[in-house]
């Protein structure tokens, strides 16, 4: 009877847990010794949502993926992925994350197949599985012909590609890329938003997008603005412009930064 | 995860470092050429200078040559984990870093899987200096090329540690420059790879208590025995204790909320 009881909350835990979100921050705060860099900061990610980190350059978007991705962990709230403390279960939570850090994460000498493989490793594939999620994912992004050749010989944007091809190849369910389009042209920075955006809405990928360009939250992207480590709005874009009383979200951004009585009605929902 | 699991994830980060290494065509030859020439220069000139005794494990007088060329292989494994220390700083500060600790494997495992890694790369580059030093008539037994591949293991996973645990410290490239001054240059030479340590002891007593307490005297001693099959029972327990030291040091530096990484991100 005993083992039927924890069998049968196991699996209520676990009912639980598949239907929680992709990732839930509740109450982060962090500071790096007397520097607070995130304030009580909440935020939550839907399957399928693309929501957009707005926030200028210093406003503790960097720290927040580091945190997300447990470079380093802070004490003051919690992190959740799919329902599983980052802190507690760490193992299950980065299983499902796949990330685009800011800073170009290639190793140069090597080729494009060589880096994946060696990403495929890190999360203990099987080569056979491997080599078919490589293919897959290199001739989603159009570099399928180029595998063979080295990193060091691509361009800004095709590094960019292989890196968000880098970052599926383990099948995550949440993806989190942070300034991901800086220093590419258009065209490089379209496919990039384009790629992404068809993750969510064809496989209900959830997204977590971190910018300071404004125009990269489109009409369906759920936005939450960070500025000085707290979020002073979140919603989706019609919510903020109303929030902000403006028309455009570039003024309503820079309203609600200038405005520190807007961050009274910065709780996410 | 299961231990299949675990075993391709160390495979992949061993072929990894294997192919960073022969891509760095400089560090693959550079690695190669520093001790030779310690051995086909140093070791010519000082032929006539130093005589050796006889002390264990030869049982025979010995050339200099001879008697330093288990310090040379030490010598390749000290650099070889200063080197992965050097590519952990240059990993981090090319973001490659982030993409090994975010892996979904626990963060010991994957520090030591690095450290394997180098490992694997420095008892290779060991075995090439044998059989390049064998034309110098450095001829241990046939078994003692087989008995030392442990010592060698032993060796350079304590000094890959060490360079682990330097790595979670240095917060920039150019740092290397240091860790070269004060680190390998006082661990090689206040140790026995280049003079037997009653001579140190003869000539300064401080110096020989610095030797014996010095890691890399006894990486040396475990190899040298071990390369003319004798068992260094003294240096192996040494050799041990650092080892589990730096290692639990290496993952103290690591950890994401108590460690380094934490105060340095801070920093930047």
């Amino acid at each position: 009877m005993a083992r039927e009881r924890v069998a049968a909350a196991c699996g209520a835990a676990n009912e639980a847990r598949a239907e929680a979100p992709p990732l839930v921050v509740e109450g982060l705060s962090h500071a790096f010794g007397a520097r607070q860099a995130l304030s009580d900061v909440s935020l939550r990610v839907g399957a399928g949502d693309f929501t957009v980190l707005l926030g200028l350059n210093g406003a503790g978007k960097t720290t927040l993926f580091a945190l997300i991705t447990r470079l380093y962990h802070s004490r003051n709230g919690a992190i959740r992925v799919f329902g599983h403390d980052l802190q507690k279960d760490a193992q299950a939570a980065l299983r499902r994350m796949g990330v685009v850090f800011q800073q170009a994460t290639l190793d140069l000498d090597l080729t494009i197949e060589q880096n994946l493989f060696y990403h495929a490793a890190l999360h203990g594939m099987p080569h056979g599985e491997a080599r078919r999620r490589i293919g897959e994912e290199l001739a989603r992004v159009g570099l399928d012909a180029r595998r063979r050749e080295r990193v060091r010989l691509l361009s800004g944007g095709q590094r960019r590609r292989v890196e968000l091809a880098r970052a599926l190849i383990h099948n995550p369910s949440l993806l989190l890329l942070d300034e991901p389009t800086v220093g590419l042209d258009m065209a490089s920075r379209q496919f990039l938003l384009d790629h992404v955006r068809g993750l969510c809405a064809n496989q209900g990928l959830g997204v977590l997008w971190a910018t300071h360009l404004i125009d990269e939250a489109g009409p369906d992207a759920r936005i939450v603005i960070l500025h000085q480590g707290r979020v002073r709005a979140a919603g989706t874009r019609d919510e903020i412009l109303a929030r902000a009383g403006e028309t455009t979200l570039k003024a309503a951004f820079d309203r609600i930064i200038a405005d520190g009585a807007a961050t009274a009605g910065g709780n996410p929902s | 995860m299961t231990a299949p699991q675990y075993g391709r994830c160390l495979a992949g980060i061993v072929r990894r470092e294997a192919l960073r290494w022969l891509n760095q065509r400089g560090r693959f030859v550079s690695a190669l050429v520093r001790p030779l020439v310690w051995l086909a220069i140093f070791a010519a000139g000082f032929h006539f200078v130093l005589g050796v005794s006889i002390i264990p494990p030869y049982e025979t007088y010995i050339p200099y040559e001879v008697y330093i060329a288990p310090g040379l292989l030490a010598m390749i494994q000290l650099f070889n984990g200063m080197q992965s220390s050097l590519s952990m700083v240059y990993d981090r500060e090319m973001g490659s870093m982030k993409t090994l600790m975010i892996s979904p494997f626990p963060r010991w495992f994957l520090l030591v899987a690095k450290l394997l890694a180098g490992v694997a790369v420095s008892v290779v580059q060991a075995y090439i200096f044998l059989a390049i030093a064998w034309f110098w008539e450095i001829e241990p037994p046939i078994s003692g090329y087989l008995a030392v591949l442990p010592a060698l293991i032993l060796a350079g996973l304590m000094l890959g540690a060490l360079g682990l645990v330097l790595s979670s410290f240095i917060r920039q490239l150019e740092n290397f420059a240091g860790v070269m001054n004060f680190v390998i240059f006082p661990m090689f030479f206040t140790s026995s790879a280049l003079y037997p340590l009653w001579r140190v002891e003869e000539a300064s007593p401080m110096i020989y208590w610095l030797s014996e307490i010095n890691p890399f005297t006894h990486a040396t001693e475990l190899i040298r025995f071990a390369l003319y099959d004798r068992f260094n029972a003294l240096s192996a327990l040494v050799v041990t204790a650092y080892l589990v030291v730096f290692v639990a040091l290496a993952v103290w530096g690591y950890d994401p909320g108590r460690g380094l990484m934490a105060r340095r991100a801070g920093a930047e």
